[in-house]
């Protein structure tokens, strides 16, 4: 018969039974006993049709209700269930997080190029341009436009890697001053541009020499420039390099291609470091390159790299620099 | 430049209360560099006492030879020391330290017993006194120059402070004590005595004529003096004062002609020559080597003259290498008593021209190339007569000069534009000081432009800019304030630039380091490389670092296959580098032009010329793959680095630049002949990659299978900007289409003709079968190809359409087959 008590016994038994129920599999077994095909709400289910027309309605309404009821805790414990189990497994699933990939080779940048890039930057920021030109050099370029003619105490005091044949009058540069003429043979003041790039002097390689090494020059030439704004710009550069703290100082100096001249001096982890060579730019070089000495002045400074970064990094052998053992360019990272 | 504190003293004020680190300073302050400062005496401490050796008994009976000696040290009784020197004889003046006294390095000396002896202390040698480096033997006193007993520590002054100081080469005055007293005074704010102020130049009485000298070449010297004596007594020591100075300016001291020669040129700054005259045949010239072929110089070398260089020569051949070596049959000796003595103002490059072509860098070339006081001359060779005479009791015979004294030109110079170019306010009464100070005479100080003549000795004062320099330096460098310039617009980096930062960094960030090479390489490895064509044109460096690598690397794969030599070495496996620099080909003719002149610029064409004769030098980047990308670990086997990884890195570097490119199959030293690509961009070649061959990765030691690519950056074009196309959003068709096709033919080929025949609503193509097995010499591809239209799903007979399209457009253009099996 189906009764109201018999649905509602019907209902009891199945939420009991779902309740009961430990695992997914105990619930589907439930499930169909209780709601399955041959459970007792869908046999009066299908009974329904055999019923008279004026009971038909009220006894659907009810059967529709109970299993309405028995739908809903089964997909209530199914979910419960479900989630249940989700735990379980994903407990079962923990790693040891500290295991290690190695499928990610860690490569790096060497430091001199991240040196490079920190002061092409730093320039930038300041209004500059970053220049470039050839290793491989006319002598012309290197030496004579820098007031070196060939008989010049200041050009054999630099070991020149000299090329054959002479007569092509060819050097690796012993400076990136070279680009600072060939940017003043075809550019009008004002100039901002630094100089970085590779030069060569015949030093045989030790704990401080390299014959193959790396500078960056500077020059500006403008109207109404001093060593005032020399000294402004180095110290600014100094302290972008080795931190606030660091003191500069400058020192009267020789070279053919500034007047007056003078060696840059940090004070950096308690000593004076000799850090580069600047100077106002000689009006002969100016002159040589067609800029009017008495409507322009200029100043220009160098400085290695190499010792920028051995200064700063505390680096004791140039060979680590040179020698490309990778360890000594991952120590970098990407960064500097 | 050794500089003693003591003789500066001599010519310039030092306050008492200064310390050695203050006057080091204040040399640093006006651009004298201070390599060291010497406290020589440090430590010492008396009794060290003159002893007159007055008997000596010989002990052999021991390994070595011992003398037992007995001393008078001024003290009544004899002292009775043991010495193991063998270098003196009863009669001798030697320094003995008795016990108590203490030597430098803390050694104590005590009466100890030795040799059977009791031995009352020690004779000392220079060394042992902190003197010098000399330890042939004790060291014996000139006879008589003290009473038995006297203070050695006084008596040789060995307590003093000396300054090692750098001398920038255009400042020849400044190796001098002259020079350096003057500065010194000038840095300090102090007096200073000019030692040629005293030197008396005229009416020195002679006996006769002397030896006459003449500038025959005009260009050689300015001015030059010879002063002839006789009567010089060639066995007269040394006087202590004289040798102690000589040796603390890093001196030696050898005899009394050859000493005073050298006590003028520290003194003063002059060098000087000291001629036998009995060797001198007429009188002495100062001219070009010319035909003479040959001269013996003093060092005992007989040299090969060229035409053009500079000697001193008597009227029938070479006596000396002016200013650079004196020659040995005129050297003055142990039997001369004839002496001429040249002070000469030589053509600065003309000596650093002797000194170059024939490797003698001398104490007298070094200043005369970087130009002596125009006028010393005179006053120098005075100063060596005197001290012949005073010291060596000869008297003078003649003088002679030949030229003429120099005046330095006259400098037009606006005081204002010392404040202008140091952006330091310095006021016209400072400027007018300092000019002074450093020597020169300021005229017309009441007009616009002062009239400023440097001294004879500051030839380096040529412009306003030499002379603000002078100023800048005695105000000091300090006082310049610190600006910035105007702030410009900076153009950033350029796209050329901004490119090759991002290739590095991509290149980091796939794993590979960057290194910087030499870029000298040897033939041997040219040829091992088997480069040829253009790779094989290097350029010759004329004064290589080392003979076995001469050459300028033609590419970059050598270098880099060195340093991937030195990390297996050190125990690296797996590995990837990569360098990014220039490379030099001798392509071009050999493109002479003339060296304009720096008063004006070049005109177009001598600029034009100069900028033709520079080779191109493109810059490339190398990489070279060693081992495995992934290391084997406990996540599995790992992976090796294959042939294609070395084509991936410069396909993906083309492909993030947007630059279209081909790959074409080749055989490229040193790559393996059956893995190697040819990457082109535009039908140009700008790229070789693969597996290197076996015969390289041997020779290096490198692990088997290492890969290596080459792209000339600079070969290529600019990149375009981006066009995004329309992304479609409706579902893809994916088609698998496996194709039997002759293992000749390149899946790349394959590939484009399916590209080609499915149309254009194919999305991407993937290979993702590839099996070899199948014999008969041909291969099966398999291929994924993923269809999309932008404006509806597409039915299943569409794709399977465009499949059969690419499948047949595949066979026409390869002869491939759809695999049936």
């Amino acid at each position: 018969m189906n009764s109201a008590a018999n649905l509602q016994l019907w209902v009891d038994d199945a939420l009991k039974a779902f309740a009961a129920s430990k695992d997914l599999e105990q619930l589907k077994i439930e499930r169909i006993a209780h709601f399955g095909d041959k459970s007792p709400l869908s046999l009066a289910s299908r009974s329904l049709g055999s019923l008279p027309a004026n009971e038909r309605a009220g006894a659907g309404k009810l059967i529709g209700d109970a299993k309405a009821k028995v739908s809903q805790a089964l997909v209530e414990r199914t979910a419960a269930l479900e989630a249940q189990r989700d735990e379980r497994t994903l407990k079962e699933e923990k790693v040891d997080i500290s295991l290690r990939t190695f499928r990610h080779r860690v490569g790096a940048l060497h430091p001199l190029t991240l040196l490079k890039n920190e002061i092409n930057d730093f320039f930038i920021a300041q209004g500059y341009g970053v220049a470039e030109g050839p290793e491989l050099e006319a002598e012309w370029l290197n030496f004579d436009a820098l007031n070196m003619p060939s008989d010049h105490p200041a050009r054999s005091m630099q070991d020149t890697f000299f090329i054959e044949p002479e007569q092509a009058h060819l050097v690796l540069r012993t400076h990136t001053s070279p680009v600072q003429i060939r940017t003043m043979l075809e550019q009008k003041p004002p100039i901002y541009i630094i100089c970085p790039g590779r030069t060569f002097r015949a030093d045989e390689l030790d704990a401080t020499h390299t014959p193959v090494f790396n500078q960056v020059e500077g020059l500006v030439v403008d109207k109404g420039i001093s060593m005032a704004h020399l000294k402004g710009t180095l110290d600014l550069f100094a302290q972008k390099m080795f931190g606030g703290e660091v003191k500069t100082r400058l020192r009267p100096s020789y070279f053919p291609f500034t007047e007056p001249s003078a060696e840059v001096d940090v004070f950096f982890n308690g000593r004076w470091i000799e850090w580069g060579g600047c100077g106002m730019v000689n009006p002969k070089v100016l002159i040589a390159c067609g800029i009017d000495p008495v409507e322009y002045s200029g100043f220009a400074f160098g400085m290695g790299l190499e010792r920028t970064l051995m200064v700063r990094h505390g680096i004791t052998d140039m060979h680590d620099i040179v020698e490309g053992d990778i360890r000594f360019s991952q120590a970098f990272g990407g960064g500097i | 430049m050794r500089v003693p504190l003591s003789w500066l003293k001599e010519f310039a004020e030092i306050p008492v209360d200064i310390s050695p680190d203050e006057i080091a300073i204040a040399f640093v302050r006006v651009g004298f560099e201070v390599e060291g400062i010497e406290q020589t005496g440090e430590g010492i401490l008396g009794p060290i006492v003159v002893g007159i050796v007055k008997a000596i008994d010989e002990i052999t009976e021991f390994k070595k030879p011992i003398r037992w000696v007995e001393l008078d040290c001024g003290e009544g009784a004899s002292r009775f020391v043991v010495c193991g020197a063998r270098n003196f004889t009863v009669g001798d003046y030697v320094v003995v330290s008795l016990p108590g006294a203490v030597l430098p390095g803390g050694f104590t000396i005590s009466k100890r017993e030795t040799y059977g002896k009791t031995s009352e202390g020690m004779i000392c040698s220079s060394r042992e006194l902190g003197l010098s480096q000399e330890h042939d033997g004790i060291l014996v006193l000139p006879e008589g120059c003290a009473m038995p007993g006297e203070d050695v520590i006084s008596l040789l002054k060995v307590e003093d402070v000396i300054f090692d100081i750098a001398v920038n080469p255009d400042r020849g005055y400044a190796l001098s004590i002259r020079g350096m007293a003057r500065e010194i005074a000038a840095s300090l704010g102090t007096s200073f005595q000019d030692p040629i102020s005293t030197i008396e130049v005229k009416g020195i009485p002679s006996t006769g004529n002397g030896v006459a000298i003449s500038i025959d070449d005009p260009d050689a010297a300015s001015i030059v003096y010879i002063r002839s004596l006789e009567n010089f007594g060639p066995l007269s020591r040394t006087p202590i004062w004289m040798s102690r100075k000589i040796e603390k300016c890093g001196m030696r001291s050898i005899s009394l002609a050859v000493d005073i020669t050298n006590y003028v040129m520290l003194e003063l700054g002059q060098p000087l020559h000291a001629f036998d005259t009995a060797k001198i045949n007429g009188s002495l010239h100062i001219r070009r080597a010319g035909s003479s072929k040959t001269l013996k110089t003093l060092d005992g070398q007989v040299r090969t003259l060229k035409s053009e260089d500079l000697v001193v020569a008597d009227d029938e051949k070479p006596l000396a290498l002016a200013g650079t070596m004196g020659g040995e049959h005129s050297e003055v000796n142990e039997f001369t008593t004839s002496i001429s003595i040249e002070a000469a103002r030589f053509n600065p490059v003309m000596i650093a021209k002797n000194a170059k072509s024939h490797r003698i860098p001398s104490e007298a070339s070094k200043r005369l190339e970087r130009g002596v006081d125009c006028n010393l001359a005179e006053f120098a060779s005075a100063r060596a007569l005197e001290l012949m005479m005073r010291l060596g009791g000869a008297r003078h015979v003649g003088s002679h000069m030949s030229g003429e004294l120099t005046q330095l030109p006259t400098i037009q110079f606006d005081p204002h534009y010392a404040s202008v170019l140091t952006g330091a306010d310095i006021t016209r009464e400072v400027v007018q000081s300092k000019l002074v100070l450093v020597g020169c005479s300021v005229e017309n100080i009441n007009q616009e432009l002062w009239d400023v003549t440097p001294p004879s000795w500051r030839i380096d004062l040529q412009s306003p800019a030499d002379l603000v320099e002078e100023v800048a330096r005695m105000v000091g460098y300090d006082a310049i304030p610190s600006l910035l310039p105007p702030r410009q617009v900076s153009p950033g980096l350029t796209p050329a630039q901004l490119r090759l930062r991002n290739i590095s960094a991509f290149l980091a960030h796939r794993g590979l380091v960057e290194v910087q090479t030499y870029p000298f390489v040897s033939l041997e490895t040219m040829q091992l490389m088997g480069f040829s064509g253009d790779r094989a044109k290097s350029f010759r460096i004329l004064n290589p670092m080392s003979n076995e690598a001469p050459l300028l690397r033609t590419h970059l794969i050598p270098g880099l296959l060195e340093v991937a030599e030195r990390n297996v070495g050190r125990g690296n496996k797996d590995f990837a580098l990569f360098e990014i620099g220039s490379i030099f080909r001798a392509l071009g003719p050999d493109r002479e032009f003339a060296a304009p002149g720096i008063s004006a610029r070049p005109s177009q064409e001598a600029k034009a010329a100069i900028f033709a004769s520079v080779p191109d030098q493109p810059i490339h980047l190398g990489a070279v793959l060693v081992g495995k990308d992934e290391p084997e670990s406990w996540q599995g086997k790992g992976r090796e680095y294959v042939w294609n990884d070395a084509i991936e890195l410069v396909t993906s570097i083309l492909d993030a630049n947007r630059i279209e490119w081909s790959i074409e199959r080749s055989d490229f030293a040193p790559w393996h002949p059956g893995k190697c690509a040819e990457i082109l961009v535009e039908e140009k070649v700008v790229a070789h990659a693969g597996e290197l061959h076996p015969r390289i990765v041997s020779a290096y030691g490198l692990p088997e299978r290492a890969c290596a690519a080459v792209l000339n950056l600079s070969a290529l074009p600019n990149s375009t900007l981006v066009k995004v196309a329309q992304f479609g959003t409706m579902p893809v068709a994916v088609q698998d289409v496996a194709l039997v096709v002759d293992a000749n033919v390149p899946a790349s080929r394959v590939e484009d003709s399916l590209r080609l025949g499915a149309g254009p609503l194919l999305e991407s193509i993937r290979l993702f079968d590839r099996y070899d097995k199948i014999g008969e010499g041909k291969v099966s591809l398999a291929f994924t190809l993923t269809f999309r239209a932008l404006d509806r799903t597409l039915t299943n007979s569409e794709v399977s359409l465009m499949r059969e399209a690419a499948a047949a457009a595949a066979k026409e253009a390869t002869g491939a087959e759809i695999r049936t099996a």
